[in-house]
């Protein structure tokens, strides 16, 4: 395939990458430090990478297994503790407003496998199948997930920041 | 519901809030939505929360690329910082002149004679691996020349090859330099330095001429023993220990980005 082929191919996975890995992270640096070494990777392993319409579930697998490399202990750990300032730092004033802001800092509270279904699917509108490749899993394991984590979601959201500002040391 | 119609799972529930449904299902969900006010309750929230995050995100996926991330931009760098590592390391490794090396012990290591013909990259790694298991268990004399006395060892090492010669910094992997020794290797000379962790395992680091054209990591394990092998501006380079490939692959990442070109340009 041809060097400029390749270039359109991933620039254009780039702006989901981004918005994937600062959902992840939740810091644009750090964010597109991942993406940057996702590239690199994808690059370097370009005449390994799976059939065309895999593409997107290939990269976005690099990204979150770069994610789960270097921030596994964060990850294993919770990010309640970082969670606190952030989320007082933006008082939830009205209502949809609370529901609006929140829903990403709520999101972090979930186990990053579910974080990353929500993510994928939710927001990446990654078909159940797809979503089931990139992670990993099959299919159902991605739906109970997908159900799981939603609700988590929800139940953080309708009990207000109680559990948010949760300490777990 | 009527009959054959399979029953509302929470799996038709969760494409409900994806928008994923069609036609008939779409109906059924419709129906048994109605029927449940509990169940459509929760699930028109998941909806919201599910459109309030990608609301929250958009503005990330909106922004332009930035130039670091601009696939030609990492082409470029890509291909520079190869370039500059590998120049690092052969000259921190030793990267042997070859007319200087040339007709050393030369003829007797030309390899088996019939044997199936093999890639440069490969007889580095053999050889590296045979000296790795002819020097590693070796107690009285595991080197020719002790770290103890590294400056003498690398100026004479230096001073046979012809070229400045530095050790890789393999510290923070808990690896310490033992010392080194010159061996026959290739079509000429090659160089070994031995390295040893707290738990007394050993790891070596060798370098020998090597024909072929520049190629990137390759792995290989023979007897125990696991090496990654590059070859670069005629040399080939190796790093041997008794370690998985998982353990070992950083510690061949770091000799080979370890750069340090000034000090091996002094």
């Amino acid at each position: 395939m041809a060097r400029d082929d390749t270039a359109a191919l991933l620039e254009q996975q780039i702006p989901a990458l981004r918005r994937y890995a600062y959902a992840l992270v939740r810091d644009p640096d750090a964010a597109d430090d991942l993406v940057q070494d996702c590239l690199e990777r994808a690059l370097s392993r370009w005449s390994l990478r799976r059939p065309d319409g895999e593409l997107r579930a290939w990269l976005f697998a690099i990204l979150r297994n770069l994610y789960l490399d270097r921030y596994r202990q964060l990850v294993r750990r919770g990010r309640h503790v970082e969670l606190d300032t952030d989320m007082m730092a933006q008082p939830a004033t009205q209502e949809a407003g609370a529901e609006m802001g929140d829903v990403l800092a709520a999101l972090q509270q979930l186990p990053e496998e579910q974080q990353s279904v929500l993510l994928l699917v939710g927001v990446e509108d990654f078909s159940y199948e797809e979503a089931a490749r990139a992670l990993g899993l099959p299919v159902g394991t991605v739906m109970s997930r997908l159900s799981r984590g939603r609700s988590r979601l929800r139940a953080i959201l309708e009990n207000g920041r109680g559990p948010t500002l949760r300490r777990v040391k | 519901m009527t009959a054959g119609e399979a029953p509302i799972g929470e799996d038709d529930l969760q494409a409900w809030i994806d928008g994923r449904l069609l036609g008939p299902r779409l109906a059924q969900v419709e129906a048994y939505l109605d029927e449940q006010g509990g169940v459509r309750e929760r699930a028109a929230t998941d909806r919201r929360l599910r459109e309030a995050l990608r609301t929250r995100l958009a503005a990330r996926a909106a922004e332009p690329i930035p130039a670091r991330l601009r696939i030609a931009h990492l082409r470029a760098a890509r291909h520079a910082g190869r370039l500059r590592r590998l120049r690092a390391v052969a000259a921190a490794v030793g990267l042997f002149a070859l007319g200087g090396a040339a007709g050393w012990g030369a003829a007797a290591w030309r390899g088996a004679p019939g044997g199936a013909p093999q890639p440069p990259s490969a007889a580095v790694a053999r050889d590296a691996a045979r000296a790795y298991r002819v020097f590693v268990v070796e107690v009285a004399h595991p080197v020719e020349v002790a770290a103890s006395n590294e400056k003498h060892l690398l100026q004479w090492l230096s001073k046979r090859l012809g070229r400045p010669l530095a050790a890789p910094d393999l510290t923070r992997f808990g690896y310490r330099l033992m010392g080194g020794r010159l061996l026959p290797g290739g079509a000429g000379a090659a160089a070994q330095l031995m390295y040893e962790d707290g738990g007394g395992r050993r790891l070596t680091v060798y370098a020998q001429a090597a024909k072929g054209d520049e190629t990137a990591f390759r792995f290989r394990e023979e007897g125990g023993a696991a090496t990654f092998v590059w070859i670069d501006q005629g040399f080939g380079f190796a790093v041997t220990a008794s370690l998985d490939r998982d353990e070992l692959l950083p510690i061949a990442e770091a000799i080979y980005k370890q750069g340090w070109p000034e000090r091996a340009r002094s």
